[in-house]
This record gives structure tokens, sequence and C-alpha cells, in this order.
């Protein structure tokens, strides 16, 4: 029973990396663009969601606020900062986005303060479902993991069968003869950056209730969300929906079978996926 | 920011000496130079938090002796060491080289604080650590010119061995990220319960500073110990309090902790956080003149509730101001300095204090129980506690 519950634990905790790292290799495989502020738009969707719940009163009010917010704040980033650099060098991605998380960091510090927060989880899920004598499961994780499925099959379905998602990919291999085929690539750039944006931005409202509101919550997820994105290949969300329940299992058995390797346990997954795909398990070499 | 603070501040403190020399040149030459004090604290970050309120702590005692410290005027020197530990050499360098300040204070994080206790070490300089417990600054690398008014890592969690076993539980498992104060919380906790006849049925780790600690309650859960003890503080402590209620097993399989766990955590920990008893030498309802007054004073300049970390750094400023009066403000004698604050007396809002051989306080250890948004102190866990210092040879 212990097993099948910590199978149960790595799939929940494997979607919910799926959530957060999907943006990011959206934004990374469409556009080339390295965004080190990922992980600062996850903090910034936390934040949204503590001071919005108290705002309008609940968390489910609070969740389509925010994602209209994110996405009106990735068009104005993606505007305004990211499109001047789709033709340089990565290194100018890098900087620009680094800088950013130290201006979200600093803006964070100024409007919410440096405390730690908690989020009520929404009365209509708080309860648990026994499992053991003396072990059950809270309801709330097994929502998240349910909406990070549901999220997995829309965005495939939109990338994969609709007109939209024909654009994005056509966009993705030859950016230039996509418009010359008079699609409008700019646009079709800042939507993509600003979905990247608010998937971030949910993944970080709806974990909220689980994980808790703290300064610096952004940076320990970009470290594995880049790890995801590595052995999945980059810019491939089903590579990256694999890696991160690859991640899941690591992670957890991991710590129960070899807690002294706990800590380097993925960084050793993601070498030997390297050492036999160098492009990642779905990238394109 | 920090630097733009420091210029500011500098710019004021040449602003006023030159003032002074012009209005009465001779009383500026005869009085004392400027008290030049380094404050090296998290002022962004993780724990920016714990940095301010030892800051503002520090500035409740400055001001109650009248904006000084044995009879000289203060100057500030201020570093966001950021609790890193890569730039921490530099920071410390930069106060004790550049700024040549008397005292450097600091700081929250204990990486950081090792790096400031070999400045301290090499340079003679007086270091005075108000929070970082790492056992070593009073242990093994204890010197004449550090002293510290927080604790040992070794410290809060001694106690809850006692307690523990005095509930009537036997077999024990605990958690904790794998990293200084953790594991030297557990290692001390483990010390005092298994001395008394106790056994550890599982010490669990996971890595600084992950948070997912599903798999480690579903272990616990299949292990069914009497009691689980772990250390976490900040964003972890809430994390496992809310994922250990959720998962059912906080009524049935009592947690522990040491006192972080449940310190300026609690109004996001809610319902997941009540009733559970920690240790730590600070809490909610302590009954004495100067912890009243000290809270008083404290709420009423920043408008907020003064917590432990406030007190350390208030009893930084208490401890430096008591040693330089005793010497009549002088550094010249260092000997005599370190003696008197050896000595010192400190009658703190925690309870008064005097300092061990190793500079470490021996203090009173209280148990609390989480009550609403407080740590109700019910008692006192450990009653002046000394911390081991082994492998210190000061005093010895």
């Amino acid at each position: 029973m212990e097993w099948l519950i910590q199978i149960l634990n790595s799939v929940q905790y494997g979607l919910l990396l799926f959530l957060v790292a999907s943006g990011l290799t959206l934004i990374f495989g469409i556009m080339g663009v390295i965004n080190l502020a990922h992980g600062s738009f996850y903090m910034i969707g936390a934040y949204l969601a503590f001071s919005l719940a108290e705002l309008t009163g609940s968390l489910w009010t609070a969740l389509p606020l925010g994602i209209v917010l994110a996405f009106a704040l990735g068009l104005v980033l993606e505007i305004l900062l990211i499109s001047r650099l789709y033709r340089r060098d990565h290194l100018y991605q890098v900087l620009l986005t680094f800088g950013l998380i130290l201006v979200f960091e600093e803006m964070r510090s100024i409007l919410v303060g440096d405390d730690v927060h908690g989020v009520a989880i929404p009365a209509l899920l708080d309860a648990s479902l026994p499992l053991t004598e003396n072990l059950s499961y809270p309801v709330y994780r097994l929502f998240i993991s349910a909406v990070c499925l549901v999220l997995a099959a829309l965005m495939y379905f939109t990338i994969q069968k609709t007109r939209l998602g024909m654009m994005v990919r056509a966009g993705a291999s030859n950016a230039e003869m996509t418009q010359a085929l008079g699609i409008n690539i700019r646009w079709i750039h800042a939507l993509v950056f600003a979905a990247g944006v608010a998937l971030a931005v949910f993944a970080g409202m709806i974990a909220a209730p689980v994980s808790s509101v703290f300064p610096g919550m952004g940076n320990q997820v970009l470290i594995i969300c880049f790890v995801i994105v590595v052995i999945g290949g980059i810019g491939s969300l089903k590579g990256a929906l694999i890696a991160s329940l690859l991640i899941g299992f690591v992670d957890t058995f991991g710590k129960v079978l070899l807690p002294e390797l706990a800590g380097v346990a993925v960084y050793l997954l993601m070498a030997i996926v390297l050492l036999f795909r160098p492009a990642g398990l779905y990238g394109r070499p | 920011m920090t630097s733009r603070r420091k210029f500011v501040q500098q710019v004021a403190a040449l602003g006023t000496l030159s003032a002074a020399s012009a209005i009465a040149p001779s009383l500026a030459r005869a009085q004392a130079a400027k008290l030049r004090v380094g404050l090296m604290l998290p002022y962004t970050g993780t724990y920016a938090a714990l940095g301010t309120a030892i800051t503002q702590g520090f500035n409740i005692a400055v001001e109650e002796n009248g904006g000084k410290l044995g009879g000289r005027d203060i100057e500030y020197f201020t570093v966001d060491d950021e609790s890193e530990p890569a730039k921490a050499t530099d920071n410390a360098n930069r106060l004790v080289q550049r700024d040549k300040v008397d005292v450097l204070v600091g700081t929250v994080h204990s990486g950081v604080v090792m790096a400031m206790v070999k400045i301290a070490r090499d340079s003679g300089t007086l270091l005075i650590i108000p929070n970082a417990g790492a056992n070593a600054a009073t242990g093994s690398q204890c010197a004449p010119n550090i002293f510290r008014t927080s604790f040992s890592n070794w410290q809060p969690a001694h106690p809850m061995g006692k307690v523990m076993y005095d509930k009537g539980h036997r077999k024990v498992v605990t958690l904790t990220w794998k990293y200084g104060a953790g594991e030297e919380s557990v290692e001390s906790f483990k010390e005092a319960f298994t001395k008394l006849g106790g056994s550890i049925v599982k010490e669990m780790y996971l890595p600084f500073p992950n948070v997912e600690f599903q798999a480690f309650i579903t272990e616990i859960a299949s292990l069914k110990p009497d009691a689980v003890f772990v250390f976490f503080a900040g964003g972890g402590a809430i994390k496992f309090t809310k994922d250990y209620a959720a998962a059912g097993l906080k009524d049935k399989i009592p947690l522990y902790g040491s006192g972080f766990l449940t310190d300026g955590t609690l109004e996001a920990q809610g319902a997941s956080a009540q009733g559970l008893l920690t240790t730590l030498h600070y809490g909610d309802g302590i009954e004495n003149p100067k912890n009243k007054q000290f809270r008083y004073a404290y709420g009423k300049k920043y408008g907020i509730q003064a917590d432990v970390y406030a007190v350390q750094g208030y009893d930084a400023a208490l401890l430096l101001g008591s040693g330089l009066t005793a010497v009549k403000g002088s550094f010249g004698d260092k000997k005599s300095l370190y003696g008197a604050l050896e000595k010192v007396k400190i009658d703190s809002p925690r309870g008064a204090w005097t300092m061990s051989r190793a500079h470490n306080p021996i203090q009173d250890i209280y148990l609390r129980r989480v009550e609403g948004n407080a740590n109700q102190v019910i008692g006192v866990a450990w009653k002046a506690l000394e911390d081991p210092a082994r492998g210190c040879k000061l005093g010895a």
C-alpha cells in the first residue's frame, strides 16, 4: 500500500512540475527565448493568489482575474522588451530576463513585504480521502493533478489541431517564410509569450494553497523547470510531460530509497538522459 | 538600494560633522570619535524580514540609551549580505578593512556567519552574532572577540528530547533539511532523547530548500512512530505543518519541533499549527517588566509585534552598550573590554541571561504551545541551558 501511495505522490508531483515547466518550454521552443524570469512569474502567481484571494474573498474569483492580469503583463513585456531581442544572441536574453528577476523580487518586497504567507484551500475542496488507517490524501492535490491533465490535453489540442496552433508551429520552424505568407508573426510571438507567462502565473496561483507563499520561491522552481525542459527536449510539450513525470518518480523514490542521493538524483537523471540523447528525449538534434 | 541608503547615511553624517565643527570646532575635537558599528545583515532575499527585525531591535536599545552606546555617538555602516555565503567574505572585509568598523554585528545565515567568524578571528575585530546558530561559532571556532546574543543550534532543540520523553513518547522519527541548522538541531534532540532511553526509528533528510514532503509523510504514516520531531523554518515550516495536517497525521502522530517551526509563520499556518508544542528561548506571554517595556516600545515605533529576532538584535546592542560602559567607551584595552563583555548580565525581554565561557547565552528554553496566532509560553523546558561548546578552549 505504501508503494502505491508513493506512486500517487510521484505522479501528482510530476504533473505539478509539468504545469510550471510547460510555459517555459513553449517560450523556449517556439520563440527561442531563454526566459530566466519564468520562476518569477510563478512567484508572482503565488503572491497574486494570496492578495487577490484576500481582496475578493475566494480563490475561484482570484484565478480568472490573475490569468487576465498575467496575460496582460506578458503582452506588455513582450512588446516593450522581449521583442527587441529576437535577433540578438541568447546572452542578451539571459541578461534581460535575469534583470527582470531582480526587478520582480524587489517589487514584491516593496508591494507585499518579505513575510511568508499561506493561502486557504477553497472550502469546496478542503477535504481528505482516507487511504490507510492513519494516512489520508488531500482532495485539493488530486484536483491539481486533474487540472494539469486537462491543461496538457488542451495545449496539445490547440497546438496540433487548430488553425492558431498551425500558425504557431509554422512560426517556430520558419518565421520569415510564415510572415511572407501573410501571417502576422509579431502578433503570434506576443501571444505565445503571454500564454507562457499566464501558464506560469496560473501554476503559481493554483499551487499556492499547498506550497505556501514566500520570497525566493520562484528561484527554486526555475532550476527544476530548466532540468525538465532539457530532459524533455527543448520545445517539446510531450517531452516536458514525460520528463516531469520522470522527475516526479526519481525525486519521490530517491527520497525514500536513497536519501543520501536525494539531492542529486534528478541531476543524475538529467546527465544519464543527455549521455544517450544529447538533444533530450523528444528534442530535434 | 543598500548602497544608496549608505550613501545617504554618509552624506548625513558628513553634514552633521561639518556643521558641528563650524559652530564649535573645539567642542567637536574634544568629543570622542564616533563608535563605528558595521551591520551586516540580510535586507533582501529569504531572510529579509529577519534582518530588518534585528536592526529594529538594535535601534530600540540604542534609543533607550539616548542614541549612544557606552557614552559614544554611533555611526552605522550597513551592508546587505543577501544571505549569500559566496559574497560573505567580501562583504565582511569591506566593513572591516575599508570602513574600519569597531564592531561587526551579523548575521542570520549560518554559512555567512562562518565567513564573518573567520574574518573576525584574522582581524581581531569584535563580532556580535545576533542570530545565526552554527554551533562552531561558539564551539570549535570560538574566539575571545566573538560573542553571540541568540542561541546555538544545539540549544533550542535539546530540551525537546526531555519534553517528548516525559510525554511518554519512546519511538520517534526525525525529519529536517540536510544542512547545518537542521542537522545540528536533530543531533542535539537525539542526544537528549536517546540519553533518557528513547529511540530514533528513522532519521529523514531532504535537500535544502526542497519543500516536497509528500514522500516522507507517506513513510511516516507507515512507520507509525509515537511522535515526530522536525526542524523547519519559514516557507518550509508552513508547507510542512499544512501537508502534515492535510494528510490527517496531526491528531494521530503528534508533531514537535524546535521553535522556528511556528515562529513568524502562524498566520499562514492557520489551523495546521494549532496546539503544536515547540521549544525556543523566547515566546509570547513572558511576564517580566523588560519584555513589556520592549514590546510596547517596539510596537509603538514599528507598528508590528516584536519577535525573537528583534529581541536578539536588542540584546546585541545591550551587550555592546554595557560592555563599552564598563571600559568607558574605549576599545584601547581589548582585554578588559572582552572581560567586561564576558561578565555582563543581560536583562533581556526573554529573561536575564549570562555569557557562557564560549560567549554564547546561558538561557532558559521555554516550552510553547500554539494558541491562535501566539506561541504561548506554558513553562520552562530547561532552566539556564548552556551549550556544551565542544572544541572550544576558551575559559577551560
